[in-house]
């Protein structure tokens, strides 16, 4: 018996117009990348490009150090995704099995700052990094992934369920706090550290505010930066447009590919962040 | 022995706490005290604090007032009343359907699967290119096919009316996937039974949508809801790549919050003011999250 709410034919009516609208701007995008840029625009319109042409693709690269921005947004959305992930694992840790006084009121002030938007903070961070002189710099760009209350939130509420056994019998064994956080709680919380490093480098990978208030130099530029910036200067080369839009999804989706289950996890996870 | 163990469990407390201490003081608890008191002054950005010479210019509440007396924060909050007006029941009724759909057991299920999530892993910044040139009045599919059915399609971004409902479009088909994945959990959720004691009852498919499923699901509802109004007043992306010919949309018909604050900030270089825009932008969105968790008594139901 399945738990639909209401008749399988009026749905299969609805799953294939849902999936055109989903379908359509993929489409679009695809056969306008293969399109040259006198082939752009005619009406009627074209929905298979006359000729295919794959110069759009090598074109964005000679108008854009493109490489150089695929580059840095890979380096960025790594980078960023070790930082928090290990910053927060090891606050977690702290939060979640070594007791002291005041513990969970400073947790309650990490989980605070999840309600305050970050353009409340985005100003005041840019003022104080720019007196650092860290503009434009991937430093000032990564910095703040330091502290992702989220992340804390997540690998606490997973690293609670770790049975103190495990810490007891380590600490018999004449085990540090390190050795019990890298030997037996990382192990431990792969599951959810997986999950969140999802999350986390799609996030990175995928940001378009923090970027467009600090970087301006185009060499530093990441992909979703990259693209903004073309589409201010080459605002009707859509060919182009579309086959850098293309490109930039690419490592996304081969990930998504390989880590479906993890990714579907981390959307579910994701929502309750919002 | 028992100070060593105690020096020991002090250090590791220190390690282990420092990275994300320091960042919640450098990355958010000082830089929002800086931002309130940014808020009071007026303050360009670039030029040197000298407090004896009046710089920034201290103006208490100034800002604030100024910002709520000025016609186009009303206007700007009016774009995203219309967003959001167009948005939550659009959003509600595809992601349910989404949630439907991928809960049924078909041929290809696996791949309508991943369809779905594809825009949602999709960057804004892209999705909102190939939505600016879907949307183009002559040149875009969308008019084609609106064409194609003998309507002439409005002008979307180049249209004062239009731009919002086309960013609407493109939110929807961005976001749908997302909260299909929260509805479908939720729709899993409910146990079979009480759809089967409705039906043995003669209940028809509407009415056990109506009375049994949606309240069932309500909980998922309700934080779809709350989640998609902190979204609407968080709008960026979007606008900036779709309508950003200058002034965001004809006649500034897609200026928003968080494209305001931007402005303000990095284009006008007015710290203060974009600042004390930032703060209403938290009362907004902390007032509309609290109303909505005061009515949620009226129509959620937690019980199973």
């Amino acid at each position: 018996m399945s738990k639909t709410i209401a008749k399988p034919i009026f749905f299969y009516l609805f799953a294939s117009l849902l999936a055109f609208f989903i379908l359509i701007p993929f489409f679009w995008m695809i056969s306008t990348s293969l399109k040259s840029y006198g082939a752009l625009m005619s009406i009627p319109i074209r929905w298979i490009p006359e000729t295919i042409s794959f110069k759009s693709y090598a074109k964005v690269f000679v108008i854009f150090p493109f490489a150089r921005a695929i580059f840095n947004s890979a380096f960025v959305s790594v980078l960023s995704t070790v930082i928090t992930i290990l910053s927060a694992s090891m606050a977690a840790y702290v939060f979640a099995k070594i007791r002291f006084k005041g513990r969970e009121r400073l947790f309650l002030v990490v989980l605070a700052t999840m309600m305050i938007p970050s353009q409340v903070t985005v100003i005041p961070i840019f003022l104080v990094l720019k007196k650092l002189g860290l503009i434009n710099t991937f430093t000032g760009l990564i910095a703040p992934t330091i502290f992702n209350a989220f992340a804390i939130f997540m690998l606490r509420q997973h690293m609670k369920d770790i049975p103190d056994d495990f810490i007891d019998a380590a600490v018999i064994d004449g085990a540090s706090y390190f050795r019990i956080f890298r030997s037996v709680i990382l192990p431990l919380s792969m599951p959810i550290i997986t999950i969140l490093g999802v999350i986390t480098f799609m996030g990175a990978w995928n940001d378009y505010f923090w970027p467009l208030v600090i970087l301006y130099d185009k060499a530093k530029m990441t992909l979703s930066l990259a693209l903004s910036q073309l589409n201010g200067q080459h605002t009707d080369m859509y060919n182009i447009l579309m086959a850098g839009s293309l490109l930039s999804m690419i490592p996304i989706i081969v990930i998504y590919i390989f880590a479906q289950k993890y990714f579907m996890s981390g959307l579910q996870l994701g929502g309750i962040k919002g | 022995m028992q100070s060593e163990i105690q020096r020991n469990k002090l250090k590791a407390i220190l390690f282990f706490l420092s990275p994300s201490i320091l960042g919640l003081l450098l990355f958010s608890l000082i830089p929002m005290v800086f931002s309130f008191l940014l808020s009071l002054t007026k303050w360009d950005g670039l030029t040197r604090w000298n407090l004896k010479a009046g710089i920034p210019n201290i103006v208490g509440f100034g800002n604030f007032k100024e910002i709520l007396t000025d016609a186009e924060f009303w206007k700007v909050l009016g774009h995203t009343s219309y967003y959001i007006v167009l948005y939550i029941p659009l959003i509600l009724i595809f992601s349910l359907l989404v949630a439907n759909l991928l809960n049924m057991d078909f041929k290809g299920i696996v791949a309508y699967r991943v369809l779905f999530y594809i825009p949602v892993l999709t960057s804004w910044v892209a999705g909102a290119l190939v939505w600016k040139w879907v949307l183009n009045p002559l040149y875009g599919p969308l008019n084609e096919m609106l064409r194609f059915i003998g309507i002439e399609g409005p002008g979307w971004l180049q249209d004062a009316k239009w731009a919002m409902p086309g960013i609407v479009l493109a939110s929807i088909w961005k976001d749908m996937g997302f909260f299909g994945l929260i509805f479908l959990g939720a729709l899993r959720g409910i146990n079979i039974e009480y759809i089967d004691a409705a039906r043995i009852d003669g209940a028809n498919w509407w009415q056990r949508l109506m009375k049994i499923t949606l309240p069932l699901i309500s909980p998922a509802i309700f934080f779809v809801i709350v989640i998609s109004i902190i979204n609407s007043f968080q709008l960026f992306p979007q606008i900036m790549i779709m309508t950003e010919g200058g002034n965001a949309g004809p006649h500034g018909a897609t200026q928003v919050m968080v494209e305001r604050i931007y402005k303000y900030a990095f284009k006008y270089f007015k710290m203060g003011y974009a600042v004390a825009y930032s703060w209403l932008l938290f009362v907004i969105i902390f007032a509309f999250t609290m109303l909505q968790v005061k009515l949620q008594k009226r129509w959620v139901h937690y019980d199973e």
